[in-house]
């Protein structure tokens, strides 16, 4: 399997290889986090906005933090409070996409009507919303994104789902007299796996953009936390005296967006041109 | 064209109710808060007079659904309510913040709107040449990017740098017309970065899908000039579907709007509702989040009208 | 070929044409150095099964490539202007004008926002030929011509609003619309009903014949394009593989391929003696079923024999894939009971027991979306006989090799996914997944519909065989007259939800016959070059009496 990928991976585009390159280099960053950093996640090691130098390459925060430490632990921090939701995301939603498909009738017909309703209010409005009550704490933060961004999941898998679900060969299953969990971890799961694995790509880059939106809001994982977006905020004030150092956790953002980006597009590729032969 | 009404009317129903269950989201919400309201809101040490205050503003001495009438029925007259954080009046509050968020938006969709329905359609026309191919990097990489490393890219480099235009948006309704332009220039430049990929790319998949309709080939082999196919038989077509891509990205423009204002510390209704929700204000978080729904589910009702009406099946039944 | 033509007669010639397809990231061939001619005025025929790249040199002949082909060698010339070095613009003069394309689906190829008189007048008047009101003058001429209901105000309609044999006759015109000198045909009939095919191809010989037009018919009918072409050319994976005149080529193939494919539909099930007596297998009563308020079936009552074969016969939108879906459940009907050996049989398939779900069976049109393309091929068949018979491990990979056996595929076919199975092979295991439930009634959904014309007759002769040995019966649903004389031993006809004749096969396809019967069988094209003249002329006389 493995060894597959990785000749696959030397065919593949060069886009695509730099979007591996990308999500391995963040991966390792996020795992061994503490094994690189050179000070601790809050370590005041200097003065407000110091300089590049040799004992801070990018120099330091607000309140005298090393920039570098603070954004290897932000991979750390934002990469899996992103995963997690996504994975939390796209369970709630295939499983309501799924049984909605399979099953039809007033089930779908409920959950579809009710996921309208939930869709036509813009994501951000509803979780700024939310927090404001319930508070930013990262458990909540987590539980509302998911949820949230788990009807845009429901949308895809029952639409995905549908298009299987009208094959004769879910039709034959269903007259063999099958049970709904066959059908839809038999039937309909492995054919609509491609689709689904892409989305995931792509909303784990929503998940990941939009945490850091709220964080940059100050609404998202609070501090001492270190995490991208709260790290442009709070440096934010610096770029006005012509510093870019605050710039850099913005870019760590888009570059491993861009990265995810890139392996969905060689991905959906090559899931396309298996199903031309 | 009876059909057509009723299908309209049914929408529009849909959308009135859409606006009703968000309401009554809204107005849970801050009702599902756990334990007491005026306790979680002010913290253990609130004086009691601020309390008891707390709790007059917000009614909580009436039972919920009387409160709910209440309050939307004051929301449709126009009265908001009063502050928590300042007890001015919400409407007074939010109304020049509501214009210059309007003002913003509107000037940032005249640019996008041409710009990325132009480049898409050109993209799809010439789809899969050098022109195509860099503008779908181009669009990846700004669908990639968030919102506020784009503003902040242009503040370092339009402000800072350069000293071309004003880094922070301070603009007021007393200000010359072209003044306001310029102060909130960079802001809707950022705002038509982050809309106008996603629009393009929409647009662009639209045209594409279109071009592949056998009818096109039909066109193309009865001999008609390419200018003629796309303009007398793409193009009609295609009206729909790019009504659709700019109605429902000028939705996203309007909620976009929340995190570009924070940047360039812009005037706007986010800006306010974000500095609301920090400080827990909650009557002016509800109000200002029933506001950006609205706007949000009224363009995305438009988009599903004038798509209804502009398909020809649905103009000539049989 | 010997070629008797002077050159000035000559309007098309197209030698050692190559074109490449594209899939995934390589360029394959598809049609591999053909040569085409033809004289003005004539009829050329182009026929294969699918793959045999007919409809992509019916397209080369205008010098256009479909995006994802490309031609690569050969000459190719209209009357004297190379087609191959013409530019852009000397190929649109061309296109509409000199040479027009009927293509196969009406419906997609009309713009949906115009109404058709003004889409008939688009090439005359962008190609100079005649004002846009005599264009029109024209084209309500030529939709009187073409037999279209109120010429006057037809083409004031929008393409959704008319029928999809007016629509395939309404293109027949518009590509008449600036008198072309050649008009491809790609499979202009394909997609219509037999009794609506009939309309067409008269319209179609009618106008050419009249403006004496030369014409490239392609399609994979050879009893259609005897009727319309002079000349015919059969072709196969991209190869010229026989070429002759019609006449000659109907009486005297030359090649194996050819005989091949004229002697399909000549298969007859021999007939068999049937016990009235005997207790039905299925026996559906009174029964009634709608689609929201559309009442589809309207009393239907029939009874299947046991190792029997009932063939439910109609065009589209007679009811007869409803009435499967009623037995199997799918639609449970508003009235009427199906009883299954004497037991009622719940209206549900939800309700039905396992045995009773085992014991009906059901094959459909499409193999490619009736298996689990994710799914081996032992998966496919090994699962109702763990699920119905509870078999499991050695006894049921030896299950599941007798039956491949049985239909006559290797038995390490197995290990296989579908999409390394032909067409045909699929339907093959589509009948093993059947059969591995003992089943005593299979409902067979057009099994044949979707294949090439050779590999459904084997289906068919397999079919019968299984039945001979295992003594299941067939509900066999059909559009196809050959079909329903090869396989049935009953018939019913189905028109507008209503059974219209019912009774054995003799009976039925012998005159006198039913009114509707009649249309259907004498719709059916027949190997005959003159059928389609004489059929006419007899439908005159009938209606002028």
């Amino acid at each position: 399997m493995f060894s597959n990928f990785l000749k696959e991976l030397k065919n593949a585009p060069f886009a695509a290889q730099l979007g591996v390159f990308i999500i391995i280099v963040y991966l390792i960053a996020a795992i061994f986090a503490p094994l690189i950093a050179p000070y601790a996640e809050t370590e005041i090691i200097g003065d407000v906005w110091e300089e590049m130098s040799s004992k801070s390459w990018l120099g330091t925060d607000q309140i005298g933090r090393d920039l570098f430490t603070r954004l290897i632990y932000g991979a750390r921090n934002t990469i899996s409070i992103a995963f997690v939701t996504t994975i939390l995301s796209f369970f709630i939603g295939i499983c309501g996409g799924f049984m909605a498909a399979v099953i039809g009738g007033w089930i779908d017909q409920g959950m579809s009507r009710f996921v309208d309703i939930m869709m036509s209010i813009p994501i951000l409005i509803f979780a700024l919303m939310i927090l404001s009550v319930l508070g930013t704490s990262t458990p909540v933060l987590i539980g509302v994104i998911a949820v949230l961004d788990s009807t845009r999941v429901y949308r895809l898998s029952r639409a995905v789902a549908m298009d299987v679900v009208v094959m004769d060969f879910v039709e034959a299953a269903k007259l063999r007299g099958e049970n709904t969990w066959y059908l839809m971890s038999r039937e309909v799961l492995p054919n609509t796996l491609a689709p689904l694995v892409a989305e995931f790509g792509l909303r784990f880059c929503f998940v990941f953009l939009f945490i850091s939106s709220l964080s940059f809001l100050g609404l998202g994982i609070q501090p001492p936390t270190a995490d991208w977006g709260s790290m442009v905020r709070e440096n934010s004030g610096a770029i006005t005296f012509g510093i870019l150092t605050p710039l850099v956790p913005a870019a760590a953002i888009a570059i491993l967006t861009i990265g995810v980006n890139l392996v969905v597009d060689w991905f959906l590729h090559k899931t396309a041109g298996i199903k031309d032969s | 064209m009876n059909s057509i009404l009723k299908i309209v009317a049914q929408r529009l129903a849909l959308g009135i109710f859409t606006l009703f269950v968000i309401s009554l989201v809204i107005f849970l919400g801050v009702e599902a808060l756990p334990g007491d309201l005026a306790e979680a809101v002010l913290g253990r040490s609130a004086l009691p007079e601020t309390v008891a205050a707390f709790r007059r503003e917000l009614r909580l001495d009436l039972p919920m659904h009387i409160r709910y009438i209440e309050w939307l029925t004051a929301f449709v007259q126009g009265d908001l309510g009063n502050s928590l954080a300042n007890g001015r009046e919400i409407s007074e509050l939010i109304g020049v913040r509501l214009a210059n968020t309007l003002f913003l938006a509107l000037f940032a969709a005249s640019i996008a709107v041409p710009v990325a329905v132009g480049l898409g359609i050109l993209a799809a026309l010439y789809r899969e040449t050098w022109f195509d191919k860099s503008i779908s990097m181009v669009t990846l990489s700004t669908i990639s990017v968030p919102e506020f490393f784009i503003g902040y890219i242009m503040i370092a480099f339009l402000a800072v740098q350069t000293n071309i235009f004003p880094s922070i948006s301070n603009i007021t309704w007393e200000m010359p017309f072209f003044d306001r332009l310029y102060a909130s220039a960079l802001p809707a430049i950022t705002l038509t970065f982050v809309v106008m990929a996603h629009m393009m790319r929409m647009t662009r998949a639209a045209i594409v899908n279109l071009l592949m309709s056998p009818y096109i080939e039909m066109a193309t082999l009865k001999g008609l000039p390419r200018w003629r196919v796309i303009l007398m038989h793409a193009f009609p077509n295609a009206l729909s579907p790019i009504i659709n891509v700019i109605i429902i990205n000028l939705a996203f423009l309007v909620v976009g709007v929340v995190v570009v204002e924070v940047v360039f510390v812009y005037p706007g209704l986010g800006q306010l509702l974000v500095d609301s929700v920090s400080s827990r204000d909650l009557p002016v978080v509800q109000a200002s989040c029933l506001i950006f729904a609205a706007t949000y589910v009224l363009l995305n009702l438009t988009a599903d009208i004038l798509s209804i009406v502009t398909n020809p099946r649905m103009l000539h039944p049989k | 070929m010997i070629d008797l033509t002077p050159k000035s007669e000559r309007l098309l010639t197209m030698k050692g044409l190559c074109i490449q397809g594209r899939t995934g990231e390589t360029w394959i061939d598809i049609v591999k150095g053909v040569d085409v001619h033809l004289n003005r005025g004539e009829v050329l025929g182009l026929i294969g099964e699918s793959g045999a790249g007919k409809s992509t040199i019916g397209l080369a002949a205008m010098g256009f490539a479909r995006p994802g082909c490309r031609i690569v060698g050969g000459e190719l010339d209209f009357d004297g202007i190379n087609l191959r070095t013409a530019s852009p613009r000397q190929l649109q003069k061309l296109h509409g004008k000199r040479i027009a394309y009927v293509a196969q689906s009406a419906a997609a190829s009309f713009n949906p926002a115009f109404r058709l008189i003004n889409q008939f007048a688009e090439s005359p008047v962008q190609h100079g030929v005649s004002s846009y009101d005599q264009a029109v003058e024209d084209g309500k001429q030529l939709f009187q011509t073409l037999n279209l209901p109120d010429p006057e105000n037809f083409g004031f309609r929008y393409p959704h609003q008319v029928s999809g044999g007016q629509l395939q006759r309404a293109m027949t015109a518009m590509a008449m619309s600036c008198k072309p000198d050649l008009i491809i045909f790609d499979e202009p009939t394909t997609a219509l009903d037999v009794t609506t095919q009939i309309e067409v191809l008269a319209a179609i010989k009618h106008i050419v014949k009249r403006f004496n037009t030369a014409a490239i018919y392609v399609t994979h009918d050879l009893a259609v394009v005897s009727q319309m072409a002079d000349r015919i050319m059969v072709l196969r994976h991209g190869e010229l593989v026989e070429e002759n005149t019609t006449r000659e080529m109907i009486e005297a193939p030359q090649k194996e391929y050819t005989r091949d494919l004229l002697s399909t539909r000549t298969y007859r099930k021999a007939p068999i003696s049937l016990e009235e007596s005997e207790k039905p297998i299925l026996e559906v009563k009174n029964l009634n079923a709608f689609y929201s308020d559309f009442h589809v079936l309207k009393d239907i009552n029939l009874r299947v024999l046991p190792a029997t074969t009932m063939a439910v016969v109609g065009e589209s939108g007679s009811g007869k894939s409803t009435l499967a879906r009623c037995i199997t459940g799918l639609l449970p009907p508003k009235t009427g009971t199906i009883e299954f050996e004497g037991d009622t049989l719940p209206s549900s398939y939800k309700n039905r027991d396992k045995e009773q779900l085992r014991r009906i069976q059901m094959i459909y049109q499409m193999p490619d979306t009736a298996l689990n393309p994710r799914q081996r091929i032992s998966e496919i068949i090994g699962r109702p006989l763990t699920f119905y018979l509870g078999l499991t491990g050695a006894e049921r990979d030896k299950r599941i090799a007798e039956l491949l056996e049985l239909i006559e595929l290797p038995t390490d076919f197995a290990n296989r996914i579908p999409s390394e199975l032909s067409g045909g092979q699929k339907q093959r295991i589509c009948i093993a997944r059947a059969l591995a439930a003992n089943p005593d009634l299979i409902i067979c959904d057009e099994v044949t519909s979707a294949l090439d014309e050779l590999v459904s007759e084997e289906i068919l002769k397999l079919l019968q065989r299984l039945q001979d040995e295992l003594k299941v019966s067939y509900l066999f649903i059909t559009h196809d007259l050959a079909t329903v004389k090869a396989i049935s031993d009953e018939i019913i006809v189905m028109l507008q939800g209503e059974i219209v004749e019912q009774g054995r096969r003799d009976t039925v396809l012998t005159p006198p016959f039913h009114e509707y019967t009649d249309l259907l069988l004498s719709s059916v094209p027949e190997m005959d070059p003159d059928w389609l003249d004489n059929l006419l002329e007899k439908r005159q006389q009938t209606s002028e009496r």
